[in-house]
């Protein structure tokens, strides 16, 4: 029997095993992938407190170790539910066992949502990317778009715009979300084009991607635009789906509870991207794993 | 088994012709999916019994072989058998997931 299970080995997830081994309980963290989460995917990271600079991947591989060396547990195995057995009681059922413990901390992050369109996942690795900084380099000299609002596709799209001959950044709206200083930067691009009003509606190319079709929103007008690489910015979703019997989920899937980290279910608690809240930052991931932790570990 | 280090000099060699299927990892120092996926790689190699082998593209030295195979994005897994590509996987993906491409 564990203090603590962790669901989930990102940035929230580790905290919180740091801070239940430090409390002198124990934590097991399941974690279908890799540790670390979505950070892992930053080549520099600039806003974390105490650091100017760290790539993802380090702080992420400093996080783990660190949690190791406190005694917990790590098993990559897949959480698929919870059985609530009432007051301490918990069991997490893997795609490889069954564990129990007094206390769960769902810290499932997020990840890339999908534009949903037909070929889509085929089309990942041929094309069709969620990361612009990994992926950027392999169509330096070509034509590529970008779709999405946020300061994700604005990065992207400038980032892009030093490498490709040619960035189109599709958007749904006329307005952005995103940072005025960067679009305002982009707009100053000779090699960006900026989409507006539009959506992506069609992945053109039979094995490779070969183009897009694009579809004015105002006035209905589809038009194709011949591309070798989609970087698709539109955002994160939740994957809580799992455990929607034992915690309430807010409407965008996102598991409800604040800033105390409790849900409405005795002895289970959520921490980082996966609960509902306003500001998703590493920062924020780390404070809700020690908040969920210390909560759970008084439970 | 060791992983091999493949180059354009050897990829035909080691990969192409090679009597077993061969587990190719296309990856760069600057990529972190690619550095957490590499110590699972090494561990599918450590377990093969001479049934599969593996070895590992490093983009940055080798984009000629990149470019040959369409790489787009990394971490890719690519599978040859007899010569011909037979699977492909892009991405962070499982131990036990890996092994799959190889069956």
């Amino acid at each position: 029997m564990y203090d603590v299970i962790i669901i989930g080995a990102g940035t929230a997830g580790l905290t919180a095993a740091i801070y239940t081994q430090r409390a002198g309980k124990t934590a097991l963290l399941l974690e279908a992938k890799a540790y670390g989460g979505q950070i892992v995917n930053t080549p520099d990271i600039e806003n974390y407190p105490g650091y100017k600079h760290i790539s993802g991947f380090e702080f992420a591989t400093n996080l783990y170790e660190q949690a190791k060396e406190l005694g917990a547990e790590l098993k990559y195995e897949r959480a698929l539910s919870i059985r609530d057995g009432g007051n301490e009681r918990k069991t997490v059922v893997t795609n490889a066992g069954e564990y129990e413990c007094k206390a769960v901390i769902l810290a499932t992050g997020a990840k890339n949502r999908p534009l949903g369109l037909e070929n889509e996942q085929k089309m990942v690795g041929s094309g069709v990317s969620y990361c612009a900084t990994c992926d950027g380099m392999f169509f330096r000299g070509r034509e590529v778009a970008v779709v999405g609002g946020g300061n994700t596709a604005i990065e992207d799209a400038s980032f892009l715009s030093n490498y490709c001959s040619k960035v189109y950044l599709i958007h749904r709206r006329d307005a952005f979300r995103g940072d005025a200083k960067g679009v305002k930067a982009l707009k100053e691009k000779d090699n960006v084009e900026f989409v507006l009003n539009s959506a992506v509606t069609k992945l053109l190319g039979k094995f490779r991607l070969e183009g897009i079709e694009v579809t004015n929103k105002l006035d209905g007008s589809v038009k194709t635009i011949p591309v070798a690489g989609l970087f698709v910015a539109v955002g994160q979703q939740p994957e809580n789906e799992s455990f929607s019997d034992v915690v309430s989920l807010d409407e965008g899937g996102y598991i409800a509870a604040g800033e105390d980290c409790r849900t409405g279910t005795e002895g289970i608690f959520t921490a980082g991207d996966c609960r509902t809240k306003t500001v998703r930052q590493l920062t924020t991931a780390a404070a809700d794993g020690a908040v969920a932790a210390l909560a759970a570990c008084k439970s | 088994m060791e992983v091999i280090e493949l180059k354009e000099l050897n990829f035909e060699n080691e990969v192409l012709n090679s009597p077993v299927p061969v587990l190719v990892d296309f990856w760069a120092s600057w990529c972190g999916p690619c550095k957490m996926l590499s110590p699972v790689v090494d561990e599918v190699a450590s377990e093969s019994d001479g049934s599969y082998k593996v070895g590992k593209v490093n983009v940055d030295e080798e984009g000629e072989l990149a470019m040959q195979f369409g790489i787009a994005s990394i971490p890719t897994l690519l599978v040859f058998s007899g010569g011909e590509l037979v699977n492909k996987s892009v991405g962070l993906i499982t131990k036990d997931e890996i092994l799959d491409l190889l069956k």
